[in-house]
């Protein structure tokens, strides 16, 4: 029935579609919802006991669903620092599969934004970045996200080509002696990237290239964070927008769809990147949230 | 508590007018030149160096390093610059030595503020064109470089609350990696470049009452591990700084070492903060005033210029 497929579309894609429910809904009697729930076999099952049962996974995906759109609107309306401290706080909370998040913020924020968010993660939890990331995290990744966080990088253009050079060799020396030593532990690896400025990455990136034949990331695809790392410093374009798409396709997973917002949200530039961005969305989102990053992207200010 | 003796009101512009009659002609009215300058705190020499060029279209302080030379000339220059600035300059040349002078660079991060800090990598960058922190990277190795970027590139919470649970349990990591001759420099490092300075001194107290003694004490070892004697450098800055610079002072004047630039160095960058504690703890432990030691060991201009930022009156 008509009703039916309203529901089930109202619930599909990225976001609720809050109007849809209401007029579905709000007159809808007794018969009415009973007849829905047995249509509804997605969310609805035949329990013993003589009643239509919402499915357990249900509940928790139509919360986050529900919650999407205040969940963007509330990293709108916060100030960047307090933004980017919160995001960094619980992603290190919620373990490894988390942390390029981290690696995000860290090394696409200038160096002024970052320096922000350190300060206000100061105000809020009363403690430094780099001492809850230090303590938080033990896996290999710690060396890299704490020396990322406490970047303060030179933001000029100027760059030494013969010193981007070498640093490529050693990049190179770090990947190739992988079976060794991971490269994300490799201290000059992780020295060069935290320290060194983005044009002066670029610069490396480039040359990298050149010695080797293929880029740092097409030969760090394993390396997870590390990888991330490399793109946000050298190529950022390149990583929103396979986050990006990542997010906008049929079955994407719950923190793929976080990224959608949190990466809609923070990134101005991303914005106007015309037709692509709108055309997925107006297919995938849906509700007010569709609504707001719409209006994100059209407005392409922040 | 500073040391310097300055005025309640100042003319700027006679203070500019006063240093450049000091610059003119044949040689330099240095005493003119420590009359004014070494009166003025922070804030009023930077309105002196823009009065300076307003009034003459000439930078104050290449002036005074043209007129000036030696000990005396190093010294007034340091003491010129805003104090983010001299330490820029203060951990440009520690670095860019040969051999590295690290115990400025521990000194220059575990000292300061974490405001200061940042302050002091902003002005690096302004001034080299490169971070702090690369710049360290590129010039150490090892170990050392691990400890020293670290500590360049924290940001402490500036916060009073202590965890005594974690001061606890670090102090029990920090005594296990120092006891360990194998040393586990990783947790050492982030503990020490991590935490904010009253938690690390509430660890260092918990060290010392757990193990009997002061965790620098049971850093003392071979001075040919680098490593070590920065871990100990940066232990003492950050748990009494005072302490530490009427140290650096008395091995300078004694000769110990070869910092000759510490007598410049801690004056210099004291003088507006603690030099009054300094030179009472000197004073204590030496049963002699700090002056009067300086002015035995320096002479001319120099021990004029130092004597007068110390609060001796002239």
């Amino acid at each position: 029935m008509a009703d039916l497929e309203a529901l089930i579309k109202a619930f599909s894609g990225i976001g609720v579609d809050e109007n849809s429910l209401i007029s579905i809904l709000a007159n809808s009697n007794h018969e009415h919802k009973k007849s829905l729930r047995k249509g509804y076999s997605k969310f609805f099952i035949e329990d013993e006991n003589g009643f239509e049962r919402l499915h357990q996974s249900t509940i928790k995906n139509l919360k986050l669903e529900f919650k999407r759109f205040r969940d963007a609107v509330v990293l709108s309306l916060l100030h960047p620092w307090e933004r980017d401290a919160r995001l960094i706080e619980k992603a290190m909370k919620k373990g490894p599969r988390h942390y390029s998040v981290i690696v995000e913020i860290a090394c696409t924020r200038s160096s002024n934004e970052l320096l922000g968010a350190r300060k206000a993660y100061h105000s809020l939890f009363d403690h430094s970045i780099e001492e809850d990331l230090a303590s938080h995290i033990k896996g290999s990744e710690r060396k890299l996200l704490v020396a990322l966080v406490s970047a303060y990088r030179y933001e000029g253009p100027k760059v030494n080509d013969d010193v981007a050079k070498s640093e490529a060799e050693i990049l190179s020396n770090a990947i190739k002696n992988a079976d060794k030593r991971k490269p994300i532990e490799d201290e000059d690896a992780i020295m060069i990237l935290s320290t060194r400025s983005k044009p002066h990455l670029q610069a490396v990136y480039e040359h990298y290239n050149k010695i080797c034949g293929k880029t740092i990331t097409e030969d760090l695809e394993a390396e997870g964070i590390l990888k991330d790392t490399v793109e946000c410093l050298c190529t950022p374009a390149t990583y929103f927008t396979r986050v990006l798409d990542a997010a906008l396709t049929v079955d994407a997973d719950e923190e793929s769809k976080k990224a959608l917002t949190r990466v809609i949200v923070t990134q101005k530039e991303l914005r106007e990147k015309e037709g692509y961005v709108p055309n997925k969305i107006q297919g995938i989102l849906t509700g007010s949230y569709k609504d707001f990053i719409l209006g994100l992207v059209a407005r392409g200010e922040n | 508590m500073a040391t310097i003796d300055v005025p309640h009101q100042a003319s700027f512009l006679e203070d500019a007018e006063a240093l450049r009659k000091a610059c003119q002609g044949w040689g330099t009215d240095e005493k003119a030149i420590i009359s004014v300058l070494g009166h003025r705190n922070a804030a009023q020499r930077k309105q002196i160096r823009l009065a300076y060029e307003e009034l003459y279209q000439e930078d104050l302080i290449k002036r005074l390093e043209s007129e000036l030379s030696g000990d005396f000339e190093k010294a007034v220059y340091r003491w010129v610059l805003d104090p983010a600035d001299r330490d820029a300059v203060l951990a440009n040349v520690a670095i860019k030595k040969i051999s590295p002078d690290h115990h400025v660079i521990i000194e220059i991060s575990c000292t300061r503020s974490p405001e200061e800090l940042l302050a002091v990598r902003r002005a690096y960058q302004a001034r080299y064109k490169h971070s702090l922190e690369e710049d360290v990277a590129a010039h150490t190795k090892g170990d050392i470089r691990k400890l020293l970027v670290a500590l360049v590139s924290a940001f402490r919470y500036d916060g009073e609350e202590i965890n005594t649970r974690l001061a606890n349990s670090e102090a029990n990591i920090l005594h296990d990696a120092i006891k360990d001759k194998a040393f586990n420099h990783e947790e050492v490092i982030r503990i020490l470049s991590t935490r904010s300075k009253m938690q690390l001194m509430a660890t260092f107290n918990r060290y010392r009452d757990d193990q009997g003694t002061s965790i620098t004490k049971k850093l003392l070892g071979e001075s040919g591990d680098e490593f070590l004697v920065a871990l100990r450098t940066a232990v003492r800055c950050l748990n009494d700084p005072k302490k530490y610079f009427e140290k650096v002072l008395r091995n300078s004047i004694k000769r110990i070492g070869t910092d000759e630039d510490a007598l410049t160095r801690v004056i210099v960058t004291r003088a507006e903060k603690d030099l009054k504690e300094i030179k009472d703890l000197y004073h204590k432990r030496n049963s002699m005033p700090l002056e009067q030691v300086v002015a035995k060991d320096t002479s001319g201009d120099y021990k004029a210029f130092l004597l007068t930022l110390l609060g001796k009156e002239d």
